[in-house]
């Protein structure tokens, strides 16, 4: 037989495994074999198609046909008509609630996806060692053309019209910080990309330099014809060798091949960059902090202003970006402001990049146009919480930001949105909670980061967060009294009210958005001295209920302290005095017997 | 290549970089392309292993195909991932692939076009 050979792609990911795909495939084969046709049509399984909620998916190759929402009983149809008959099942195809047209493959569907890569265009793409391949994906072609065709302020035009905001956190435009940077002036300027990163979960800024750090030094280039600078350096953590020795290469090669170095294209216009590295220090993520440290001074911040743009690196103006707003830059000047102003909501334009870590199936990093929701991107792009546990909670914004919960899943993602809801952007990590986390420990957990990273040069960020940190200390060990609720909320805001930078301005939003949205969690563990989740050891009891032990023993050989004890074939008893709540014997009980109280 | 030294120069190099890509355009057959993910999360998996185990297996096994390292595409649940485009074919993304995989990818979907489980359907748009 001459004919190619049909394949049956049915989706495996999570969503639709929960809408039985697997059901579907099992009947597919079915058909196929009751048909003798297993030598010429087969199925197999992939991973998620990002369309879950158009589930179970199914794709004929090499037709590339889509159907969507497809039942086990739909299999004998598919196969009769479309494999046997080659007539498309077109009840099964999705339809374009707009135009009510009848979409039939993945390319028609595309605009469905959820997903869109701006940012992360080239990674896993183009091999980030060959600028070539780089060349070849539109490197430098913005750098070009700004060069050639554009001035300064033409330029710093179309980024502030993009309506570009900086994605190191705190969302400031990008335009009008160049626009500023230009005005100052001065014999030397410098262009600081901030590749810090210290947020605990995000990576974004990594797999970007690993991936695609043309794209990077590119964008670095152009601003500095903005600013009229000549200068460029990149503050990256050492703990970040791939990252490191990447950058390394491609600034090496960019100023090989004249686009980096004296004279760039021979437009007159100069730029070269060079690699500082940080420590791992949260705070020198922080603009003036890192400056300091590039200096060779103490990762310390200042108080602002003046802004880096007024004096910055050597007290000359300096324009910090960080890594995802510089890798927004050639797409923006290659397509124009209008083009990405179209993405994302009104305040927040283009895409942002997520990592995903926590509870959640697809860990990972994913980019969505801002206004996404957050349902889309845990339950629908992250293929929801693992293990098939419920959704509590989702920390974005790092230790500086806050937890959204069950009620904002439908908020669209965006700066001013998760601002209102008492969290923030941050640089895009977020992690999930489920039903067994505590968040009296997430809130310890986060302030224990922030008690480390402190610098200890102001008070409240140094003293404040520590009592903070004590107060939920006591807390979760079962020591807390009522009155500790008011204390700790009155200690945030003065931390948050009175500390010098950004880390102590943000450090307790942690504690706060948790009290707010979890109060009586944070109740329970002063008042009845429970943890609602069993997670916080001290307020546990191991306990076994008489009538569901047989007396097999387990649990008390299993012990490590010997809590345990009873007659074989008796009920058992766990001495709480002893008992170091371990929960060995809990695995092991085959009879559900012990449980905690 | 010599240095750029004109915008025209960066067109230039582009179009001639574009035509030699892969095997592309050297009047020879065009060749199967496979990316390696070879970024911090695919490293960590175990990735570099399978960019030798291919790199040598393609040799060994006589088909003419270029193996690249890049970046990472996010796909951290499911590293190692490799993407695999066949001469004329859209690119297919494989997750989870260790030697034994590798080995299935290389026997059934490149010499013959089989998928095998473990595809990652693209989910995202680009911009162009
Ligand atoms: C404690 C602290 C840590 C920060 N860490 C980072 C970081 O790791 N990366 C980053 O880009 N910005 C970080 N920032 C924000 C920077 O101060 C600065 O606003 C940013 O780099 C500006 O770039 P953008 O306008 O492109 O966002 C941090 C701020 C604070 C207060």
């Amino acid at each position: 037989m001459t004919k190619k050979k049909i394949q049956i792609i049915v989706c495996g990911g999570t969503g639709c495994s929960d809408k039985n795909s697997n059901a579907v495939a099992e009947s597919l084969t079915i058909e196929i074999e009751a048909n003798a046709l297993e030598n010429d049509v087969k199925v197999v399984r992939s991973g998620c198609f990002g369309l879950c909620n158009l589930g179970p998916v199914v794709r004929v190759m090499p037709d590339d046909v889509v159907y969507i929402g497809v039942k086990p009983s739909d299999a004998q149809e598919i196969i009769d008509e479309h494999i046997m008959k080659g007539r498309v099942v077109e009840r099964l195809l999705f339809t374009d609630a707009l135009t009510g047209k009848k979409l039939r493959s993945a390319q028609e569907m595309s605009g469905y996806r959820k997903q869109m890569r701006i940012v992360l265009r080239n990674c896993g793409i183009i091999d980030p060692e060959n600028i070539e391949e780089a060349i070849a994906h539109d490197a430098y072609e913005a750098l070009a053309r700004v060069l050639t065709t554009m001035t300064p302020d033409e330029v710093i035009k179309i980024v502030k019209d993009s309506g570009l905001r900086g994605r190191g956190g705190g969302g400031f435009p990008t335009g009008l910080k160049w626009e500023i940077a230009r005005k100052n002036k001065a014999d030397e300027k410098y262009v600081v990309c901030n590749a810090d990163e210290g947020d605990p979960g995000a990576f974004m800024d990594r797999s970007v330099l690993e991936g695609d750090p043309h794209a990077v030094l590119e964008a670095m280039a152009i601003c500095g014809y903005c600013i009229e600078a000549s200068k460029g350096l990149i503050y990256i953590r050492a703990e970040y060798p791939l990252a490191v020795a990447r950058l390394k290469t491609a600034i090496a090669q960019a100023k090989e091949y004249g686009l980096l170095g004296e004279n760039i294209m021979n437009t007159g216009f100069s730029f070269d960059i060079e690699i500082r590295y940080g420590a791992g220090a949260f705070v020198c993520g922080e603009e003036t902090a890192l400056i300091h440290s590039m200096e060779g001074l103490r990762g310390e911040p200042t108080v602002k202003p003046p802004f880096p743009a007024e004096a910055g690196f050597r007290g000359k103006p300096t324009n910090v970006n960080n890594v995802e707003t510089f890798a927004c830059i050639s797409p923006i000047i290659l397509k124009g402001a209008e083009w990405f102003s179209s993405i994302g909501t009104e305040k927040s334009k283009g895409t942002k990049v997520f990592a995903l870590a926590g509870k959640i199936n697809n860990v990972g990093l994913i980019e969505v146009p801002m206004g996404t929701t957050l349902r889309e991107v845990i339950f629908e792009i992250g293929g929801g919480i693992r293990n098939g546990k419920k959704f509590k909670a989702a920390q974005t914004g790092g230790p500086s930001g806050g937890c959204l919960t069950e009620k904002h899943l439908d908020t669209p993602i965006d700066f001013d949105n998760l601002v209102a809801a008492g969290s923030m952007m941050g640089s895009g990590g977020l992690i999930v909670m489920d039903e067994d986390d505590c968040m009296v420990s997430v809130a310890k957990f986060f302030l224990d980061f922030t008690v480390e990273e402190s610098c200890g040069k102001c008070a409240p960020c140094r003293i404040g967060n520590k009592r903070l940190h004590e107060l939920l200390e006591h807390i979760t060990k079962g020591k807390g009294v009522p009155a500790d609720l008011d204390r700790l909320r009155n200690m945030c805001l003065v931390i948050k009210d009175t500390s010098l930078c950004g880390l102590g301005q943000s450090s307790p939003n942690p504690v706060l958005s948790t009290l707010e949205n979890f109060k009586d969690e944070y109740e329970a563990h002063v008042t009845a001295k429970k943890c609602p989740a069993g997670k916080c050891r001290d307020l546990m009891e191991y306990f076994i209920i008489a009538e569901n032990c047989v007396g097999c023993t387990a649990c008390a050989r299993v012990c490590p302290v010997n809590a345990i004890t009873g007659e074989r074939k008796e009920p058992h008893v766990i001495n709480p005095e002893i008992c170091i709540k371990c929960g060995a014997c809990k695995e092991k009980c085959k009879f559900d017997a012990i449980i905690i109280k | 290549m010599k240095k750029i030294n004109s915008v025209e120069d960066l067109r230039k190099a582009k179009e001639k970089i574009l035509a030699g890509m892969h095997g592309k355009g050297k009047g020879e057959k065009e060749k199967v392309l496979v990316r390696v993910h070879c970024g911090t999360s695919g490293l960590a998996s175990g990735a570099k292993e399978i960019l030798d185990f291919l790199t040598l297996e393609l040799e060994k096994r006589n088909i003419d195909a270029t193996v690249i390292r890049t970046g990472d595409m996010g796909y951290c649940y499911a590293e190692p991932t490799i993407e695999v485009t066949r001469p004329g074919e859209s690119p297919v993304v494989f997750g989870y692939v260790d030697k034994i995989k590798a080995d299935e990818i290389i026997e059934k979907f490149i010499k013959n076009g089989d998928f095998v489980d473990g595809i990652i359907p693209v989910n995202y748009r680009t911009i162009d």
